[in-house]
């Protein structure tokens, strides 16, 4: 028993960060329905741009903020010279834009730091608490926390203010909002700021846990993105409830069946999703019209 | 005179072959027969690759997947099996089509992004596989590999590699055009412009496509295997994303519709790290640029770009 | 005769019904119009009856055969052919290969013998290339053979979707509003394709929203409404009935009147 509130915390913890890359994917597709397979680089950017600051001497509180900012001007950078240049080319096209992207920032982030793995301490300790015979770590808990606020004020953001709602019509009818005098190329880079604002925070969290390199991204992307499809493209509960448990059912088979594969789970999450499940848990289906 | 051979089939295999047969008169150094082998060896996944992002519109981003198939079958057949290394690269090709038309029945009924990340998974899972059962693959360190045998012959060193690769890609790129101008070829090309408008034409579409995907497949299986036996040694990397990723570049590169094209995207990509040696650490960085440019700027590729110009039409 | 048979045929899309328990035949060798209002559901049916939609209630019989969950390719291979209402043209081919792909089904299929050019490939693509150009002149395209479909101004590709669909010699021709969005003189052009096309046995169905072409050359009409039908007939009795007057032709019903004399 105490195993598997093991397996549940520590499957609650990626799981938390599995949901913020897939909020990630989830808003820039709504807005504009461009697959950002970058969207794993942004949690990387969190980490190391955190680490490389702290290591320069920048105090934490001070390194982390400042490194979310960075993957935001990225983002709107990617969108601004990748996205919007290319706007009305083919999906196949979008894909490999945006994987170049992925590959491209991978590249700079090698060079710009280093190939190591790094971490920086946890924010209050690294003294685990004893929770129903399960060991679970203050930073765990500032994952979860972190995640569940950084939801909470994206809701808000999306029901209460105006440029919340904007980004909202856009997504759901780009001509429509345009008409209405929406700038929507704005609202689009709005988006990517946001997804590039959460992965960051994702990546900032999760470090004094998993360590950051540079190529930390892809795997997050994958993970993400299998997360949101479970959940329902498009539906940003479903990015919640998708990346929690992916995480989840990531840890108990590393845990009860082989470590090894671990990262096979997603995978195989993504392949059982797109044959029983096509619109994933909370989504709603499209029909091509001839 | 250029046009006319661009143009017709023919014409582009006889240029193909003219220009390999002749190239190594310009050569300094032995060392260049092993770049043009490794070019030859890559160009013929990409040909492979073309069919089937190119020409049925299908993307794959784990096809490195495939070529490490290809490329562990010649190593554990041999070393674990005693099967003789040329007899392995054939059951390799088997075996990597046959476990293509498994896998790409169910994925290929995806489209888009969904199909995208299949193939991305199904290379993932190949990569882990091989690094993870170290007793049959030597795991991340990878395994040695046999020389091969060829009708006695053992083909060993640069300049052998250098005819013996070239010989297979214009194979491989004969049978391709050849593909290309025929009811099959016509049939993935129109399930590329019209999934729906091809499917009532008479086109099996679901057929169509896994025809694609398991050739496409096979040639990079062959692709693994050569590399594998030119190279003596090899390591999950080569099935690896990056790997893929790489392939992906030289495909659109060099133009994902034309078979020429797949050429001349291997040879750019394969040219530019040994122009600029101190590149490799810029490798990732100029692959992720070369795609964002290529697909932003030039989404047909340099190939069919540069013959567009000149209003002609490239195979 | 019928060669198409509809029974009970129903589809619902998000809780609501396109088409509701619609029954007709077609009968062999004649021309049968579909006509009703936008949203009627009358690409909805030609998608059902091609298999691009699975019908949800209701059988399809096609040339005696029970086609209702057949896929495309097979109902082409049972002799069904069609046209699209917002072009499905292979844009990226030439026109000549766009009506060599509406002959697929005549042509061998063996990918070995592809790959190797053996001299029977070599021949059935020149025959099936000679074959497209007659449907390629039949419809008039004969100085366009070679461009790239993506070139072709729009009623162009209309006569292309057309020649397309009869490249597979089928028995029967369905056309999604063939002369949807052409000018006078073009509709003239394609009326007198269809009706050509029907003198040489094919069958048609045909939607459309022209009635001036559909009263002219229609030997059979059918009326939708919301999904369901609302009349069936000659055209002269559609004409007449007066609640298909009522719901839609009214001005165009005039329109009608004088088209016929």
């Amino acid at each position: 028993m105490p195993e598997l509130m093991q397996f549940l915390f520590s499957g609650l913890t990626v799981g938390a960060i599995y949901a913020l890359v897939a909020l990630g994917f989830t808003i820039i597709y709504n807005a504009s329905d461009v697959v950002n397979f970058a969207q794993g680089e942004f949690v990387m950017i969190g980490g190391m741009a955190t680490f490389f600051l702290y290591a320069a001497g920048v105090p934490l509180w001070a390194a982390a903020p400042l490194a979310i900012v960075a993957a935001v001007v990225v983002g709107i950078a990617l969108h601004k010279l990748a996205i919007e240049p290319a706007r009305g080319a083919s999906v196949v096209a979008l894909i490999i834009i945006t994987i170049g992207a992925s590959i491209f920032l991978r590249g700079v982030a090698q060079i710009a730091f280093d190939k190591q793995y790094h971490r920086f301490p946890a924010f209050t300790g690294e003294t685990p608490f004893h929770v129903l015979g399960a060991t679970l770590l203050p930073q765990s808990v500032w994952v979860m926390a972190g995640a569940a606020l950084a939801f909470v004020l994206l809701w808000q953001f999306f029901e209460r203010t105006l440029a919340g709602k904007a980004i909202a019509a856009t997504a759901g009818n780009r001509m429509a909002a345009k008409l209405v005098g929406i700038n929507t190329d704005r609202m689009i880079a709005l988006s990517f700021a946001l997804s590039a604002a959460l992965g960051a925070v994702a990546g900032v969290l999760i470090t004094p846990i998993t360590l950051t390199s540079y190529d930390v991204g892809t795997l997050l992307a994958l993970k993400g993105f299998a997360a949101a499809m479970l959940g329902g493209m498009g539906n940003p509960l479903g990015a919640v409830v998708g990346g929690l448990v992916v995480g989840v059912i990531e840890q108990f088979s590393a845990g009860l069946i082989s470590s090894k594969y671990k990262d096979a789970v997603a995978f195989i999450v993504i392949l059982l999703t797109l044959f029983a499940l096509p619109h994933g848990l909370f989504g709603r289906g499209r029909v091509e019209r001839v | 005179m250029v046009h006319l051979l661009l143009n017709s089939r023919l014409g582009s295999l006889v240029s193909l072959a003219v220009f390999i047969a002749v190239a190594p008169v310009a050569f300094p150094s032995v060392f260049y027969y092993e770049i043009g082998a490794s070019i030859f060896i890559a160009a013929l996944a990409v040909v492979g690759l073309n069919l089937l992002m190119g020409f049925a519109g299908q993307v794959s981003l784990g096809h490195a997947g495939f070529w490490g198939l290809g490329a562990y079958a010649v190593a554990t057949g041999p070393t674990h099996l005693g099967i003789p290394p040329l007899v392995s690269l054939l059951a390799g090709l088997l075996l990597t089509m046959l476990i293509a038309w498994l896998v790409g029945r169910p994925i290929l009924k995806l489209r888009g992004h969904y199909l995208a990340v299949a193939t991305l998974g199904f290379g993932f899972l190949v990569t882990m596989v091989l690094t993870n059962e170290v007793r049959w693959t030597g795991g991340p360190d990878g395994m040695g590999v046999p020389r091969l045998e060829l009708l006695g012959f053992i083909i060993r060193g640069s300049r052998m590699w250098y005819w013996t690769s070239a010989v297979v890609l214009l194979a491989g790129v004969w049978l391709a055009l050849n593909l290309v101008d025929s009811p099959t070829g016509r049939a993935l090309r129109a399930l590329h412009d019209s999934q729906v408008a091809a499917a009532v034409n008479g086109v099996d579409v679901a057929r169509y496509k896994l025809t694609a995907f398991t050739i496409s497949a096979g040639y990079a299986s062959l692709a693994g295997s050569m590399a594998a036996f030119s190279d003596g040694h090899i390591t999950p990397t080569s099935a690896g994303f990056l790997h893929s990723i790489e392939l992906v570049t030289m495909s659109v590169l060099g133009g994902m519709g034309s078979i020429i094209g797949a050429v001349v995207g291997a040879g750019l990509l394969r040219a530019l790290p040994q122009i600029l040696t101190s590149l490799h650490d810029y490798e990732q960085v100029v692959l992720g640029l070369t795609m964002m440019l290529i697909m932003i700027f030039l989404p047909q590729g340099i190939l069919p770009s540069i013959a567009g110009r000149f209003g002609w039409r490239s195979t | 005769m019928s060669l198409l048979h509809v029974d009970g045929l129903g589809i619902n899309f998000g809780g609501i019904s396109a088409v509701d328990d619609l029954t007709f035949a077609v009968p062999q060798g004649r021309i049968y119009s579909i006509i009703g209002p936008n949203g009627a559901g009358k690409t909805t049916l030609f998608n059902m009856i091609s298999g691009i939609y699975r019908p949800g209630r209701g059988r399809i019989r096609f040339d005696g055969q029970d086609v209702t969950n057949h896929d495309p390719h097979q109902l082409a291979r049972a002799g069904l052919s069609r046209t699209f209402q917002n072009l499905q043209v292979f844009f990226r081919l030439t026109v000549l290969e766009n009506v060599m792909v509406g002959r697929h089904l005549h042509e061998p299929k063996a990918i070995l013998a592809h790959a190797l050019r053996l001299p029977s490939v070599r021949r059935a693509n020149r025959e099936c290339a000679e074959k497209a150009r007659e449907f390629i002149e039949f419809v008039g395209l004969g100085s366009h053979i070679e461009r790239t479909a993506g070139g072709l101004p729009y009623g162009a590709l209309k006569r292309l979707e057309i020649a397309r669909a009869l490249a597979s010699e089928p028995k029967l021709l369905l056309l999604d509003e063939p002369a949807a969005g052409c000018n006078s003189v073009e509709t003239e052009e394609i009326d007198g394709l269809i009706q050509q096309i029907a003198r040489k046995g094919t069958t048609v169905a045909l939607v459309e929203h022209d009635m001036k072409l559909v009263m002219k050359i229609s030997d059979r009409v059918l009326v939708l409404d919301r999904g369901r039908k609302l009349a069936e007939g000659s055209a002269a009795e559609v004409r007449s009935n007066p609640d298909v007057i009522r719901a839609y032709l009214g001005s165009q019903g005039q329109e009608a009147a004088r088209a016929q004399g």
